[in-house]
């Protein structure tokens, strides 16, 4: 562990942050672009005494991570797309249950099997509802290598805070690449730890107890209390129920534990934007992309700042209306890879006020810093 | 202008294109720089058509895909067809010879080389095209030193093959040296 | 056999909104498992029971473990997930037969196959019955089900077989007229280290003796007793004695290397590198 500094791919980075952030257990099922992320947990896993499964399918590896949550270790799996599809049953189930469980979606084009390897941003409303019901989603888009591993260590601490399934939408240019990164020494990082909870006089656990705020504390199985946890509508103690305020009041709050506490989950880079006339709301590796294309759109005289969300799930409403309402700007362009996706939340916090311009790319290649600017060139 | 370098491999799946371009990549962040490697390929592991874009730069790369290219190299016509993007006016070309037959001859420099013939006829071994390649490649930019990038080469080979990699870049070169 | 048990001990005090029709086999196997777990002396705090969905996943929600009731066909994949991360607990899963061998076929034949420390207990009673009666992969043939009205012309699972095949290291059948024969079974296989299957050969009139002339639970009972057959009598008796007829009894019973064994002690091998 002495020397950290070295040539990561954007997989072997999470795989790495996962660890250090407290990772205990992995199980997944193979598939690209995410594999490498797999192939290091099984290096590393059982060295640390983690453990590492590789599941009979996508679903099942899900599965596994929610039950190995309940007995007190820190899960994850990752996937790509195709896989998430899968995962989504139990995506819901972890979501009900209040299960903190960190996903990886190296996303890559699609539907179906789609285009294996090439990159795509096509999974990012699948990311908020790719399961059924009204849920809450915490989901980060890391736009470069450094992002890649100190997201991840984030990924955890959230799901720990706020008790819930978090995502990381990496995408295959993110995944694949090599660069030099300098690994922090795991004992500086600002890692939350799990709080489980230990009854105090014979208190009986309700793992969904609505009277200490809007995260329940977080239990576990084998410590000498016992609870129940299921997939139907439940009330405080996880018994399941039919009772119409105990769950519209669960229900409620399942979401507003995300919503409530969104300026501590929303992240975002604002790159070139003092002086800037148009923005260039762009995240994940179009985001880097964004950033060059305003150094180059610079030099030919157009002032263009990015707005790069590093958390795209709660959406950025606040800082982007923000953004809006200065009225600093003469209009945002959206670029991402696929075929319109986020441009509608834009649009949606927009309310009209700035003109929107779109780049949307999907042909299995990645939207160029080259792209960006010749869009804008059009269009503003 | 700060320092800035661009380069594009394009290959066929299995010659070791991705791994040649990592070596490039190690070797510039030995020397100093920031480098990244990003490479490209489809779900066909043998046989389909792959590249990698090397970034080398003093300044922070922000984008981790080629833009302008200053070195563009194909070992085989379809990643040859298929990658010849992003180039620049005075962007140098490296091609191999008995491969690549349908060339553009555009008024960009292009230097051929037999490389997978050097490869089977002098290392032995069709698998050390890249690292031949790269060889080549250094020789003619001169864009990190040798010893580096031998080193970056050892620090990345499967046990046992430390040898003969280090033969297949000499070679390139040596190869190189002459069109410099 | 020891002797009074407190069941109440082992039931949930809290919750007792119960699905079952009166009649239902779903009580006697439970009982069998209280018997089992109370005569091994197994704390509650030491065991965790997952279910699936169907009639048979309710009762992960009755009984006072640590209980986790999960998706239709897949309390064996979060199980095995809870028994990798808490080696040294007890992990039992009960599903039906559509749950383990429908929907979650693919997770009960990996459990057999990496023969993980789970105590996997299949009620069948050869159909759907919470969905309120579709066929399931081991209706009988010519039985009429709400999805084979005309009566069933697909095949069936052996369970037992299927358990065997993929590799499972106890397993064994057992009716619900037999709680003795059941609850020694279920104790065997809470012992046994490995992945152990416990086939109950259960019933349903509501949603299966109802549509087959057994409109009692005392017909359904009935006609189990007429076509199950002990492994000791069936051994005496021809192929054509044997058509149609369920075998019970315990059919394998071997050691094989377990799962979390082997990868903890991949884990202490490494341990300092």
């Amino acid at each position: 562990m002495s020397n950290r500094k070295g040539v990561y791919t954007g997989n072997e980075l999470i795989a790495l942050a996962a660890i250090d952030a407290g990772c205990r257990f992995y199980a997944g099922y193979p598939i690209t672009p995410s594999s490498e992320i797999m192939e290091v947990m099984s290096k590393e896993l059982p060295k640390v005494g983690g453990a590492f499964i590789q599941m009979e399918d996508e679903i099942a590896s899900m599965a596994a991570a929610i039950g190995a949550a309940w007995t007190g270790v820190k899960a994850m799996t990752a996937s790509s797309g195709p896989g998430i599809s899968l995962k989504a049953e139990h995506i819901g189930y972890a979501c009900i249950t209040e299960t903190p469980v960190v996903i990886v979606n190296i996303m890559r084009g699609g539907p179906s099997t789609g285009f294996p390897t090439a990159p795509s941003q096509s999974d990012v409303m699948q990311a908020r509802w790719g399961t059924h019901g009204d849920h809450p989603t915490i989901a980060i888009v890391p736009g470069n290598a450094q992002e890649m591993y100190y997201e991840t260590v984030r990924a955890f601490n959230l799901a720990e805070k706020f008790r819930t399934p978090v995502f990381i939408l990496g995408d295959e240019i993110l995944g694949h690449m090599n660069t030099m990164v300098e690994l922090p020494d795991p004992s500086e990082l600002d890692v939350v730890e799990r709080e489980i909870f230990q009854p105090k006089d014979g208190e009986k656990y309700k793992p969904f107890d609505m009277s200490k705020g809007d995260v329940p504390p977080m239990g576990a199985f084998f410590r000498g209390y016992r609870f129940h946890l299921t997939g139907l509508n439940h009330n405080e103690y996880g018994y399941p129920t039919i009772e119409k305020d105990m769950i519209r009041q669960q229900q409620e709050r399942m979401m507003k534990k995300v919503e409530n506490h969104a300026d501590e989950i929303v992240k975002n880079e604002l790159f070139n934007m003092e002086d800037a006339e148009y923005v260039i709301f762009a995240y994940g590796s179009t985001g880097a992309a964004a950033k060059l294309a305003s150094k180059v759109l610079r030099e030919k005289g157009k002032k263009v700042g990015v707005f790069r969300p590093i958390t795209i799930w709660p959406f950025p409403d606040k800082q982007l209306d923000e953004v809006i309402a200065s009225g600093k700007y003469k209009g945002i362009m959206v670029a991402e890879a696929n075929l319109g996706q986020i441009i509608y939340e834009v649009e949606r916090v927009n309310k009209g006020r700035l003109p929107i311009k779109d780049l949307l790319k999907l042909d299995g290649t990645p939207v160029s810093p080259t792209d960006i600017v010749n869009r804008f060139e059009e269009v503003f | 202008m700060s320092f800035h370098f661009e380069a594009r491999f394009g290959a066929i799946g299995g010659q070791g294109i991705i791994t040649a371009g990592a070596f490039l990549a190690t070797a510039a962040i030995m020397q100093g720089m920031n480098a990244v490697q990003s490479p490209t390929y489809t779900s066909q592991v043998r046989g389909g058509p792959t590249k990698v874009d090397v970034i080398i730069s003093e300044d922070e790369i922000l984008f981790n895909r080629c833009t302008k290219l200053d070195l563009f190299l194909a070992t085989a016509q379809r990643p040859y067809d298929l990658y010849y993007t992003d180039l620049k006016d005075d962007t140098l070309v490296i091609l191999e010879e008995n491969l690549v037959k349908n060339v553009r001859e555009d008024g960009r420099k292009i230097i051929k080389v037999p490389i997978i013939e050097l490869a089977e006829k002098e290392i032995g071994l069709t698998v050390t095209t890249s690292v031949i390649a790269t060889g080549i490649v250094v020789a003619v930019t001169e864009i990190v030193k040798p010893d580096l990038m031998k080193e970056a080469i050892l620090s990345r080979v499967p046990k046992g093959t430390e040898a003969i990699n280090i033969k297949a870049f000499e070679l390139g070169y040596e190869v190189g040296k002459k069109y410099r | 056999m020891a002797g009074y048990i407190n069941f109440e001990y082992y039931l949930r005090q809290d919750y007792r909104n119960l699905q079952w029709c009166p009649g239902c086999g779903d009580g006697a196997i439970l009982q069998a498992f209280f018997r089992a777990v109370h005569e091994l002396n197994i704390s509650k705090d030491d065991m965790a029971v997952v279910s699936g969905i169907g009639c048979s996943g309710r009762i992960s929600g009755y009984i006072d473990f640590n209980t986790m009731h999960t998706t239709h066909g897949r309390p064996v994949a979060f199980a095995t997930g809870i028994k990798l991360a808490a080696p040294d607990k007890y992990v039992v899963v009960f599903g039906g037969d559509g749950d383990q061998t429908a929907i979650g076929g693919n997770h009960f034949i990996h459990a057999c196959r990496r023969n993980i420390d789970l105590t996997i207990i299949v009620i069948n009673n050869n159909v759907y019955g919470m969905t309120g009666g579709q066929y399931s992969p081991t209706t009988p043939t010519g039985f009429k089900t709400q999805t084979t009205p005309y009566g069933n012309y697909d095949s069936q699972f052996d369970i037992v077989n299927l358990a065997i095949g993929a590799g499972a290291t106890y397993v064994a059948r057992e009716s619900v007229l037999k709680p003795v024969i059941l609850t020694k079974y279920i104790k065997k296989a809470l012992q046994h280290k490995g992945c152990s299957v416990v086939e109950v050969v259960s019933n349903c009139h509501i949603n299966l003796g109802r549509r087959n002339k057994m409109k009692s639970p005392h017909a359904v009972l009935d006609w189990i007793k007429e076509h199950t057959v002990p492994l000791s009598r069936a051994k005496k008796m021809s192929e054509e004695e044997l058509a149609g007829k369920v075998v019970t009894g315990e059919f394998v019973e071997i050691e094989k290397p377990e799962f979390t064994d082997s990868y903890y002690k991949l884990c202490e091998s490494l341990k300092g590198e």
